[in-house]
C-alpha cells in the first residue's frame, strides 16, 4: 500500500490578512506561512495507517514556489518517506493542480490519496473531487473516520445534518475533514532526520500539462465591515432591546 | 443561453437551498432549468416545477443516484451540460463533493461560492475565511459554479409550472457503495434556515453544557450552532459547526454564548441581521462585531435569559 499526500503551503491561520493597497490581491509580504492545516491531518492519517501495518510508503507531494521544501520537511519529519516537489512559480488553480497531481499518480500508482478538503487561503475545496475525474478513482470528501481492511476502504463523511458512510474501491481520493484526527507535532529528533530523507525537485514544465489559469482576478477588497454595536449591562436590557429595538424576539 | 441547477434533496423533497441557487441562475440568464437526479423523487421534481422563474426540469431516477455519490452524479451532470452555460449547485457538502468532479470533466475552472454577480462573467467570492472578497472573472465557455446561499434570496418556491422532462441517463461508476447515514433526528430548524440561532463556544466547557442552551432554544424555535472550537474540543458534532470550514448562515438573530469571536467563526455568521454576544471576557473580539453584547458568566446569564424570555 502506497500513500500520497498532497499539501499545501499556505498563510498561517492565526494571521488576519489583508488586501494589497492596489487591490491587486492578498498582501502576503512578511506573513507567517504553515503547512495548510487541513493537510496536516491529511498526513497524520496517512502516517496512522503507516503505524498501523496498513501502508508501507508515504509520499507528501506539493506544487508551488522552492519555498514549499519547508512545508516538506515538515510532512517528512511528521512522518512521510519521501516528497516531491512540483516546482512552479504560477500560482496554479485547483484545475491545474490537479492536472499536475494526475501526472504525478500516473508515475507513482498509490493506492490511496489522501489530501485535505479545502485550503484555508483560496478556501475552494475542490483538488481532491477534480483528481476524483481526472484519474477515474472513486472518492470520499470530508473524512471523519478511515477504516482500510486490506482492499477494502470504509470511509464516514461529515455531511450536511449528519454523517455518511461508503465503502469504496481501491485505488480512492480521501479528503479530510477536522474531526478525523489530532495531528502530532513533530519531534525534534524527526526534524533533524527529515533534512536526511529524499525530497525531488521537478519543475512543473517538465510534466508537459497545461496549468494557465482561467480565472482573472479583478481585484481583492475588504469585505464589508460590521460596526460594533452596545454592550448591555443586564439580561432585562438585553431582552428589552431585542424586542423593542431589534425587534427580533416577541 | 441557458443555466442548469442542480437541485439540493432528499429524494423526498426539494431543499430550500435550491430556491437561493435559483435566484443566483436567474441573475445569469432567464432560461432557467433544474435537473432533479435521485431515486423515486418524482415528487421532489414536481415541487421544482413550481419553483418561479423555472423553465424546465429534468428528472433523472435510478439506485445509481440514491445516493449522490459524486462519481456518479458527476458523470451524469457532466454528460447533460452541453446544452447549458452555466451549471450552478449550492455550495451545501453535496455540492461541493460532485460539482469540482463536474467541472475537472469538462476541463473547467469552478468558481467556488459565490457571494455576487457582476456579470455573465464575473462574480465575488469570499477567500481567507471572509477576510477578503475576490472579484474574478471567468475566461472558460462553461461556467460552473457553487453559490452561497446566504447571499442570495430564496425565489418563490410557487407561481412557476416548469415541463417536466425524463431522462434516461444512467451512470454507474460501480466504484463507490453507499453504506449508511446518521441524520441527526431533531425537532429544531436546520441550521442554514433556522431564523434563530444560539451557539456555544469553547466557554462552554464541555458537551453536556450545551443542554443550557436547549431550553433557549425550544423559547425561540431556534437551532444550535457550535465554534469550531466547541468541535474541535468533542463537546458537539461537526455538523453543529458554524464557520470557515463549516456552515455559513445569515438568521435575523444570531446568539454567541462563551464564543470569542476568531475569524474563522465570523467568516460563517457575520452577515446575520442581528448578533449578540454573551462571553465573560470584555475584550473578546466577538463584542466588535455584535450589535448587543452582555459581559457576563454565561452560566448565570443563560438561565435568567431562559427564564425571562
Amino acid at each position: 500500500m502506497k500513500i500520497l499526500v498532497p499539501i499545501k503551503r499556505v498563510v498561517d491561520y492565526n494571521v488576519k490578512v489583508r488586501p494589497k493597497s492596489d487591490e491587486t490581491g492578498v498582501d502576503l509580504n512578511n506573513v507567517k506561512m504553515a503547512m495548510n492545516p487541513f493537510c496536516e491531518i491529511a498526513v497524520e492519517e496517512a502516517v496512522r495507517l503507516k503505524e498501523a501495518g496498513k501502508a508501507e510508503e508515504i509520499i507528501a507531494v506539493t506544487i508551488g514556489a522552492s519555498s514549499s521544501q519547508e512545508q516538506l520537511r515538515t510532512a517528512l519529519a511528521l512522518g512521510a518517506d519521501r516528497a516531491i516537489l512540483v516546482e512552479t512559480e504560477v500560482e496554479a488553480e485547483p484545475l491545474g493542480i490537479s492536472k499536475l497531481l494526475k501526472s504525478i499518480v500516473d508515475k507513482e500508482s498509490p493506492d490511496l490519496i489522501i489530501l485535505g478538503k479545502q485550503a484555508i487561503d483560496g478556501d475552494n475545496n475542490q483538488t481532491g473531487q477534480m483528481l476524483g475525474a481526472l484519474t477515474g478513482f472513486s472518492q470520499a470528501t470530508f473524512a471523519s473516520e478511515v477504516n482500510l481492511e486490506g482492499d477494502s476502504l470504509s470511509v464516514t463523511r461529515e455531511i450536511d445534518g449528519g454523517l455518511q458512510t461508503l465503502d469504496i474501491n481501491l485505488p480512492a481520493i480521501v479528503t479530510t475533514d477536522l474531526r478525523l484526527n489530532e495531528p502530532r507535532y513533530a519531534s525534534l529528533p524527526n526534524i533533524m532526520k527529515a533534512k536526511s530523507k529524499p525530497l525531488d525537485v521537478i519543475p512543473a514544465a517538465d510534466l508537459g500539462v497545461d496549468i494557465s489559469p482561467r480565472l482573472e482576478t479583478i481585484k481583492v477588497t475588504l469585505p464589508a465591515e460590521r460596526e460594533a454595536g452596545v454592550i448591555v449591562e443586564t439580561v432585562d436590557e438585553l431582552i428589552d432591546k431585542l424586542k423593542n429595538e431589534a425587534k427580533v424576539i416577541s | 443561453m441557458t443555466a442548469l441547477v442542480v437541485a439540493e434533496h432528499n429524494n423526498q423533497e426539494l431543499k430550500p437551498v435550491t430556491l437561493n441557487t435559483v435566484t443566483a441562475a436567474l441573475g445569469l440568464d432567464q432560461d432557467v432549468h433544474i435537473l432533479v437526479a435521485g431515486n423515486t423523487c418524482s415528487a421532489v421534481a414536481e415541487e421544482a416545477a413550481k419553483v418561479s422563474g423555472v423553465a424546465k426540469v429534468l428528472l433523472v431516477e435510478s439506485g445509481a443516484y440514491e445516493n449522490f455519490l459524486a462519481e456518479n452524479i458527476a458523470t451524469l451532470v457532466s454528460n447533460i451540460s452541453g446544452d447549458y452555460d452555466f451549471i450552478l449547485a449550492p455550495t451545501t457538502t453535496n455540492g461541493k463533493n460532485v460539482m469540482p468532479r463536474v467541472a475537472a470533466l469538462q476541463d473547467v475552472s469552478q468558481i467556488s461560492d459565490i457571494s455576487a454577480i457582476e456579470s455573465s462573467d464575473t462574480f465575488q467570492r469570499p477567500i481567507y475565511a471572509g477576510n477578503c472578497i475576490a472579484t474574478v472573472k471567468s475566461n472558460d465557455s462553461k461556467k460552473i459554479i457553487t453559490v452561497r446561499n446566504t447571499a442570495f434570496d430564496a425565489a418563490d418556491a410557487s407561481g412557476g409550472s416548469a415541463e417536466i422532462i425524463t431522462l434516461e441517463e444512467i451512470n454507474d461508476a460501480g466504484i463507490s457503495k453507499f453504506v449508511k447515514e446518521e441524520i441527526a433526528e431533531s425537532d429544531r430548524p436546520e441550521l442554514t434556515a433556522a431564523d434563530v440561532i444560539i451557539s456555544g463556544g469553547r466557554g462552554m466547557q464541555n458537551g453536556d453544557n450545551f443542554s443550557i442552551l436547549e431550553g433557549i432554544a425550544d423559547k425561540l424555535g431556534a437551532a444550535i450552532g457550535a465554534s469550531r472550537a466547541a468541535v474541535d474540543s468533542g463537546f458537539v458534532p461537526n455538523d453543529y459547526q458554524v464557520g470557515q470550514t463549516g456552515k455559513i448562515v445569515a438568521p435575523d438573530l444570531y446568539i454567541t454564548v462563551g464564543i470569542s469571536g476568531a475569524i474563522q467563526h465570523l467568516a460563517g455568521m457575520k452577515d446575520s441581521k442581528v448578533i449578540v454576544a454573551i462571553n465573560k471576557d470584555e475584550d473578546a473580539p466577538i463584542f466588535q462585531v455584535a450589535d448587543y453584547g452582555l459581559v457576563a458568566d454565561l452560566f448565570e446569564a443563560m438561565p435568567e435569559l431562559e427564564s425571562k424570555i
